[in-house]
């Protein structure tokens, strides 16, 4: 079975990013023999839409399930309608979200895990360009 | 000509320079346009008789299942990640859609279509001598820009128009300002007041619109913008007073021009000031 796992470094022992949208790699994985494919997310810097791109690269690598910490709305869409279910609460190593998953200690989430925007750096809410009142997207008073 | 008023850093007196400046011309040629539509404020100020209001809407994609293909070329297409082709089904995000078209454009198939999204109102009306137009977005809308667009193209092209813009110096910001004759830039004399405005002056420059700057709450704070400015080449025109009167006419929601009408001639000298840097197109 070949599972997306969200990862900090391209390798099987990083990191689990607990984005997805906005994780620095997607690990490809084959959970029999382990063999894996490292893509760097060409989503994390998107100005909006991180996690859809994300989820349509996922689909498109023709992964079968997706682990990861945390998922957004429409990132959640995508991948649903998809038909792929996502697993979310993962932590530790990607190896070891693996383990867990095999031990079934991971469900399938029936809804995304987050608001919209969150994996942003600096919080959500400066997705569409920018925040008001200048630095850190907070309109100053 | 059309001068904006913005600022950078929020809350440093841009509604209080650009009303007061609107009153202080001469009346019936001056046109105020309120470009913050996030957090529109000038018309608590001029308090406008509104006589037009009017939707704004942005094309968003439509797709007709029978003739998608679900090749995916409208998903590649869009910059902002707003449709998705996932298996047997086309998703559209509305909310992330700029309405630039290239979906339907880039579609083999003939199968996306556009439909109007409402997505805020221009008002206009009259506040004795001075026109007003501003925009209002929806609650919980993102897309500033093409309502701000809406807003200028009521610039009326024979008058002395006035664009307040938003705080910030992103998107909204970069639309209000483009096209301007001139920018007055309105800070604080703080750190912060300074920060932003730097990077305002960035903005005026890569958009080739000259600027100056007003200093509001002049009195404390530290020299560090006087000296960026003087540094820099750029004309301080006014420093208004860190003056507890001031303060206690705004939040009544008088103008600075009609609670103390002395402030006029210096909003006129502003002006002239304005105009003469404009006409030399000194981009500062």
């Amino acid at each position: 079975m070949k599972i997306a796992v969200s990862a900090t470094a391209p390798h099987l022992d990083a990191a689990l990013d607990p984005r997805l949208g906005r994780c620095q790699y997607f690990l490809i994985i084959d959970t029999e023999s382990m063999e894996f494919e490292a893509i760097e997310n060409p989503a994390i810097m998107a100005p909006g839409g991180a996690g859809i791109q994300a989820a349509q690269l996922i689909a498109e690598k023709g992964a079968e399930a997706v682990i990861t910490g945390n998922c957004g709305p429409n990132a959640f869409q995508v991948l649903s309608s998809a038909g792929i279910p996502v697993l979310v609460g993962a932590s530790g190593s990607v190896r070891e979200a693996i383990e867990s998953y095999k031990r079934g200690e991971l469900q399938p989430t029936p809804q995304a895990s987050t608001g919209p925007g969150v994996g942003m750096r600096g919080g959500m809410g400066g997705g569409m360009g920018g925040g008001r009142g200048g630095m850190g997207g907070g309109r100053r008073r | 000509m059309i001068l904006s008023v913005a600022s950078g850093k929020g809350g440093t007196g841009k509604t209080l320079v650009a009303t007061s400046l609107a009153l202080s011309l001469e009346q019936g040629t001056v046109q105020l346009l309120d470009c913050d539509v996030e957090e529109p404020n000038a018309h608590i100020l001029l308090r406008p008789q509104i006589d037009s209001s009017r939707p704004v809407t942005v094309p968003v994609p439509a797709v007709d299942k029978e003739k998608c293909t679900y090749c995916g070329l409208c998903s590649e297409a869009c910059a902002y990640n707003a449709i998705a082709v996932a298996g047997r089904t086309v998703l559209v995000f509305r909310e992330l859609c700029h309405g630039c078209g290239a979906c339907s454009h880039v579609c083999p198939a003939g199968a996306v279509s556009e439909e109007p999204r409402q997505v805020g109102v221009v008002e206009s009306g009259r506040a004795g001598g001075v026109r007003f137009v501003g925009g209002r977005l929806n609650v919980s809308e993102a897309m500033a820009g093409p309502l701000i667009r809406a807003v200028k193209k009521l610039a009326d092209p024979k008058a002395t128009v006035i664009l307040d813009a938003p705080p910030g110096t992103s998107c909204p910001v970069v639309e209000t300002i483009r096209g301007s004759d001139f920018c007055v830039l309105v800070t604080e004399p703080t750190p912060f007041g300074l920060s932003d405005l730097t990077i305002a002056v960035e903005v005026a420059r890569e958009l080739n619109v000259p600027c100056s700057v007003v200093i509001n709450r002049d009195g404390p704070g530290d020299e560090g913008v006087e000296r960026y400015c003087a540094q820099e080449g750029i004309p301080v025109l006014m420093r208004i007073p860190f003056d507890r009167r001031i303060a206690e006419a705004y939040c009544r929601g008088e103008t600075l021009a009609a609670a103390m009408p002395s402030w006029q001639q210096a909003f006129r000298e502003l002006f002239d000031r304005v105009r003469g840097l404009a006409a030399v197109g000194s981009v500062s």
